[in-house]
């Protein structure tokens, strides 16, 4: 009896022990069938249907080309592989203007019949209209034939435009770059900082100084992110704009800020960490040869603990990537491809926080949102991997 | 002498840096204490929002979240504790446990918003919870798993052997020996595991933004399937979207500073038990 009671048990406790694997199993499930969902949608708006005159050879536009051409930023067939004429956008409710309600009948009923006279007798058109009046039968009329959105424009696409007709842009591209822009800058600030801060913690600082600091770093990694994300918006925000004279003070410099802050907790500990393992004896040594403290720090701790201030680094890029609500408030928001430090940018998990309560279920911004989750899970599952890989490297080391 | 001066530099500088870091944590906590203190009335704490969120307290955000800490804590809790005693009593040292830790610290690092997008696809449409404080609990419970396991492991590995060996010897089982000897010495180590996650909880929003975080809702939860008002989605709110940014502030103050003192309040309690045990170790 005890011992079937015994084996109940250890069943329990290694489901238990299994959950977490579990989870990231069903993340990876759930994030990715969403995700890979996004590549069965038709590249415009769904329901609808781009139809040019019958003498033109143009067979295929990209996402990208269609909405240039409706933004008139494209102006001429050659441009999109068709002979030299001009393009004429034409989208659907112009049919109104040009014919009168009774022309069109009462029921619509004649509604295709003139859409495809207005296609026939103008040969640069490019038309957008609903399937269900598009004048498939009539001559002088070619439908393009749809294609569902490509991984090649997710990935190279430039804009990210979501809900703009007749096609919308998603481009990972100013969303990654955003993301890493900031993040790289975050860094940057926070890895000289941390260091210090870690080497005076490791090395320099006595009990009481390490009693008041180390539960100040605690602390400031407790601190939700929405507190920095608004103290980022009422002090660092218009700081930034004052002094630096800026239209705005929501930048990709004030988000790279406060994730510097952000970050610092987690670099601190972490490279604190691998300094206080350095092996007495090759500190010892070092000061046996008449090297001073500091040459000691330069020369023998941190080569030493290379590998863990990288793991630092590592994580701490980590955290910074994944950040979502802070850099929501204080970078902009705008969706441009990084050009400097001082302009709204806009980053993948901000974006995903921004447009998934307005995106319709199971649409293609939908799934494209989740298409973004997929590349932030790979890019902290890289992190978190290297980040092991690394130290495990340190643990290696302590063996000689 | 020369190098004398450089160490010297040198040293002075790290000094400098960790005064700024400790400097930029008053900083914060300065401002929002400063701006916010003056707004925090009985009322205010109170009362629900009036006047499309420019005027009243914020007593359903409050009731909200702590809607979510229970909520989510009787979730991560049991599973995180029992996960912990298995990795650090009963798996062995083989490929599984090495397994089972690489991927606690994997899904420790997944951003939260990550979590909120899978907390949305599972518990609010394909189990059909809907947005509701069940749906929100799971996904932050699930958020904290990993620190509540992390910190369990840490405090069952901190009880020496030596009492596990007495109490076999004794002819207890396993179990007996976890279930007497060890949780009740590691009990306040754990507490302090919990304390900080339930911190963590408290202060996030991108996981609640599509599980459970209603944007104005005055009344109070009836069951575990309504949505609820939460700080620090609220203080978001209240932040970035008012149309009266000159009557909210004041109130995004005062809700900042809440939810400053909760996440204080729970860090001190935390590192004072830790102390406290501490002492009682040596």
């Amino acid at each position: 009896m005890r011992k079937f009671f015994e084996k109940i048990i250890e069943f329990i406790l290694t489901i238990s022990g299994a959950t977490t694997s579990i989870v990231i199993l069903l993340i990876v499930v759930f994030l990715f069938k969403e995700g890979s969902g996004f590549f069965t949608h038709p590249e415009i708006e769904n329901g609808y249907a781009l139809c040019v005159n019958a003498g033109n050879p143009v067979n295929r536009l990209t996402p990208f080309q269609i909405k240039e051409i409706f933004d008139y930023e494209i102006e001429d067939w050659q441009a999109v592989g068709g002979n030299e004429a001009e393009i004429v956008p034409f989208r659907f409710d112009e049919i109104f203007s040009r014919y009168s309600d009774e022309e069109l009948g009462e029921e619509y009923e004649f509604l295709p019949e003139k859409l495809g006279e207005v296609i026939r007798e103008t040969p640069g058109i490019v038309a957008f209209l609903p399937m269900q009046y598009i004048p498939k039968d009539q001559p002088g009329v070619k439908m393009l034939p749809g294609e569902n959105l490509h991984p090649a424009d997710f990935f190279g696409g430039k804009e990210w435009l979501p809900t703009t007709t007749p096609a919308p842009q998603f481009g990972l591209l100013p969303l990654l770059l955003g993301t890493l822009w900031v993040a790289f800058f975050a860094i940057l600030i926070a890895l000289p900082l941390g260091l210090g801060v870690a080497i005076y913690l490791s090395e320099l600082a006595g009990e009481r100084m390490r009693n008041i600091l180390k539960p100040t770093i605690e602390l400031l990694a407790g601190i939700p992110s929405v507190i920095y994300g608004f103290f980022g918006l009422v002090v660092i925000v218009p700081f930034i704009q004052k002094t630096l004279n800026l239209p705005v003070g929501e930048t990709a410099f004030a988000g790279s800020l406060i994730l510097a802050i952000m970050a610092l907790p987690t670099i601190i500990t972490v490279a604190e960490d691998a300094m206080r393992n350095t092996p007495s004896t090759l500190r010892e040594a070092s000061l046996g040869l008449g090297a001073n403290h500091w040459q000691t720090i330069c020369r023998v701790v941190i080569p030493y603990s290379m590998s863990g201030i990288s793991a630092a680094v590592i994580l701490g890029i980590g955290r910074v990537v994944g950040e979502t609500m802070a850099v929501l408030m204080v970078t902009g928001n705008a969706a441009v491809m990084p050009h400097s430090l001082f302009e709204p940018i806009r980053t993948i998990p901000a974006t995903i926080a921004a447009e998934l309560g307005e995106a319709p279920t199971g649409g293609a911004h939908y799934q494209a949102l989740f298409l973004l989750g997929c590349i932030l899970f790979l890019i902290t599952m890289l992190v978190s991997i290297s980040a092991e890989w690394i130290s495990k490297k340190q643990a290696h080391k302590k063996g000689f | 002498m020369k190098k004398q001066v450089k160490q010297n530099i040198a040293f002075g500088i790290f000094r400098g840096l960790s005064l700024i870091v400790v400097g930029i944590l008053f900083w914060i906590l300065g401002f929002i204490i400063y701006q916010g203190c003056g707004v925090i009335s009985w009322e205010f704490l109170t009362t629900a929002p009036t006047e499309g969120m420019t005027a009243g307290g914020i007593f359903p955000a409050i009731v909200g979240t702590l809607c979510l800490i229970l909520g989510s804590s009787v979730i991560a809790f049991p599973i995180g504790i029992l996960s912990a005693v298995y990795t650090s009593e009963y798996a062995g040292n083989g490929f599984w446990i090495k397994f089972i830790r690489v991927m606690t610290n994997n899904l420790g690092g997944i951003p939260s918003i990550v979590f909120g997008l899978f907390g949305m696809a599972l518990f609010v449409r394909t189990l059909g919870f809907g947005d509701s404080i069940i749906a929100g609990s799971f996904t932050l419970g699930l958020l904290t798993l990993p620190l509540v396991i992390r910190t369990t492991e840490e405090a069952l590995k901190a009880i020496p052997d030596t009492f596990r060996h007495s109490s076999l010897a004794l002819g207890a089982t396993k179990w007996q020996t976890i279930q007497r000897i060890i949780l009740p010495m590691a009990f306040p180590n754990i507490i302090t595991g919990l304390i900080l996650s339930i911190g963590r909880v408290s202060g996030e929003t991108a996981p609640i933004l599509f599980t459970v975080a209603a944007y104005f809702l005055p009344q109070l939860p009836h069951s575990i399937y309504d949505q609820v008002m939460a700080l620090p989605y609220h203080l978001y709110v209240i932040a970035v979207s008012g149309t009266d940014l000159e009557a909210t502030r004041p109130l995004a103050y005062g809700t900042a500073l809440v939810l400053i003192v909760i996440v204080l309040i729970i860090n001190l309690i935390a590192s004072f038990l830790r102390k406290k045990l501490q002492k009682y170790h040596a």
